[in-house]
């Protein structure tokens, strides 16, 4: 068996498109840290009047899907509208790429989310979004959707692993049907303060694993 | 012609070498029996004479008797019957508590949790930022119901040598037993057991171009262990099983051809290769700077990824490894680079290159080159260093 990356990925990793910074960007965003692993920013240019992005440009600190997906999101991306650019699912990056490892399909949504946070920050620049609100249980399981199961790479929720979800003035309490001391414990929770932590009226995440 | 693959992940596996491949021949074809007692059939005392000039070369080699090497299947089963057969020995007799490192390979390390979940007790000595154990925490953590102290010889990651010699003397003034991984030391760094107060030597012959699937675990005579394999008689009673006889003889002959001389050469190729990867913007070695594994070579690189700089060397034709996140099964950092103070971000930088037998001294220019390259194309694409 060769590598467990498609030609696509590995071409895309070779010789990964758009990427770069954009200078006098109109939008940018990183998700990720260096702390807990990869991260990808991505810079917009957007025509005003049409709110379709003319430029995208994207970096990577990653493994190799992670510049491959940065690479093929922001050819998705490129020449769409702001609102056709937001529905793009981490399975089609996956797709496009000729499908990605089960335990890399978090690198696909971590590009993903990327695209969609730059977007927010264009349209929180641009005075195109609306109030806060604060955050409910679905906002939690609909973030916990790009929280991936590494053994299958499908999300958390659609694995079934979430057998609890608690949210208490700030405090969110999340049970994983999951063994404490399984392969990906230390992963999963990572993964999953990542993606909630950042809620504005969040102030502390709890993951407990109960298998 | 097509390129020569360079291959420098001689901690992982190495290349048999063909006279090892030799010496174990008429194990297979000629001398095929099973090693019956004096009284059987020839071909079993002649197979049962090859087992037992093997155990007697192995165990010169570390200043011991041969009946205290027992041979194993490799150096996962070796540390597991050490720590285990020990706790099974001495946990109802003398105590539960077991001293170990953070920065253990995983068979001493998962050995220990998996007792932790039997009742036992497990802690941690600290180690300072180059790996090295704090051996007055050490002295200060051993109980009296400590039964075993495991702590490696050498690193497998960064390659940091322990003072054996040290610790083998506390666990002594103590009355604690010790084991000690010496995996990645075998036949590179010499430890004679007449000299070093240590009960209990994890080796292997996978690392020094010997074959797979055979081990060893030298047991002080009188340290109390209980039988770890059930099954025959075999091994003075401590691991039955059919003697893997073809493997015993390769590796007798594996720690025979390791030289004075081949090993001073890894070591002049080791710091080369440090010397010119610390010419590398934003580079910083892991691990300590002399007490340190001929072979072994681990630095960290900011701001890039190590299984993208995997990919990349690959394709131009290098095997190296890396203590990133990304490249594990767990999809956890290494937890070499955590456990000796350093962060993800510089977990997810490393590269290791070990050197073996098979390298050519030519190999040290090239992996250098090749990484100054690789890390240069991968910076030009990363969100980070580039203010500075």
């Amino acid at each position: 068996m060769p590598l467990p990356y498609s030609d696509i990925v590995m071409e895309h990793f070779r010789n990964p498109r758009n990427v770069g910074r954009i200078e006098d960007a109109d939008a940018k965003a990183v998700e990720g840290s260096p702390a807990c692993g990869d991260m990808v920013a991505v810079y917009l240019k957007v025509d005003e009047a049409t709110h379709r992005i003319e430029d995208v440009k994207f970096e990577s600190y990653g493994c190799a899907s992670n510049i491959a997906t940065g690479s093929i999101i922001t050819e998705l991306a490129k020449g769409k509208t702001l609102e056709e650019a937001k529905q793009i699912t981490w399975q089609q990056a996956s797709e496009a790429l000729g499908g990605l490892p089960p335990i890399k399909a978090h690198c696909s949504v971590l590009a993903v989310d990327g695209l969609r946070a730059a977007i927010q920050n264009y349209e929180e620049k641009h005075g195109l979004i609306k109030e806060r609100v604060p955050t409910t249980e679905e906002e939690i399981r609909r973030r916990l959707k790009h929280v991936m199961n590494p053994m299958v790479g499908l999300d958390l929720v659609r694995t079934k692993l979430v057998r609890e979800i608690r949210l208490e003035n700030g405090q969110v309490r999340i049970v994983i049907d999951l063994p404490p001391d399984h392969q990906f414990a230390s992963n999963i929770r990572e993964e999953i303060r990542e993606k909630i932590e950042p809620l504005w009226d969040v102030e502390s995440v709890e993951v407990e694993f109960t298998g | 012609m097509p390129k020569r693959f360079i291959y420098l992940d001689n901690a992982a596996a190495t290349r048999l070498d063909e006279r090892v491949l030799e010496a174990m021949k008429p194990y297979f074809f000629e001398t095929y029996a099973v090693a019956t007692s004096q009284f059987g059939y020839s071909p079993g005392i002649e197979a049962k004479d090859a087992l037992e000039e093997a155990r007697a070369r192995l165990a010169a080699t570390l200043g011991a008797k041969p009946e205290e090497f027992v041979f194993t299947s490799g150096d996962a089963e070796s540390s597991n019957m050490a720590l285990k057969g020990v706790a099974l020995a001495l946990g109802t007799k003398k105590g539960k508590h077991i001293v170990t490192s953070p920065i253990e390979d995983f068979p001493v390390l998962y050995s220990a949790r998996a007792l932790e979940r039997q009742g036992f007790e497990v802690s941690y000595v600290r180690v300072d930022e180059t790996g090295r154990v704090d051996l007055d925490h050490l002295r200060e953590i051993i109980r009296p119901d400590t039964i075993l102290v495991s702590i490696q010889a050498a690193n497998q990651e960064i390659g940091t040598l322990q003072d054996v010699a040290a610790i083998g003397a506390i666990c002594r003034e103590k009355g604690t037993l010790f084991h000690t991984d010496a995996t990645h030391a075998f036949g590179r760094v010499p430890i004679n057991t007449q000299q070093v107060p240590v009960d209990l030597i994890t080796v292997t012959a996978h690392l020094i171009h010997g074959p797979r699937g055979i081990g060893g675990l030298y047991v002080r005579e009188g340290t109390p262990i209980a039988k770890w394999m059930d099954g025959g008689f075999q091994e003075f009673n401590l691991r039955g099983g059919v003697e893997n006889i073809p493997g015993a003889v390769g590796f007798a002959k594996a720690v025979e051809l390791i030289t004075e001389e081949e090993t001073a050469r890894l070591r002049t190729w080791r710091d080369e290769a440090i010397a010119r990867l610390l010419e590398i913007p934003h580079a910083r070695l892991n691990g300590h700077p002399v007490h340190r594994l001929p072979h072994n070579v681990n630095v960290s690189f900011r701001f890039v990824e190590g299984e993208s700089v995997l990919l990349h060397l690959d394709m131009r034709g290098f095997a190296v490894s890396t203590g990133s996140a990304c490249f594990s099964r767990s999809l956890e950092a290494s937890h070499v680079i955590l456990g000796i103070g350093g962060n993800h971000e510089r977990a997810h930088g490393s590269v290791r290159i070990t050197f073996g037998r098979y390298n050519e001294p030519e190999d040290v220019e090239a992996i250098a080159t090749a990484l100054r390259e690789v890390v240069e194309t991968l910076r030009k694409i990363s969100p980070l260093g580039k203010e500075e």
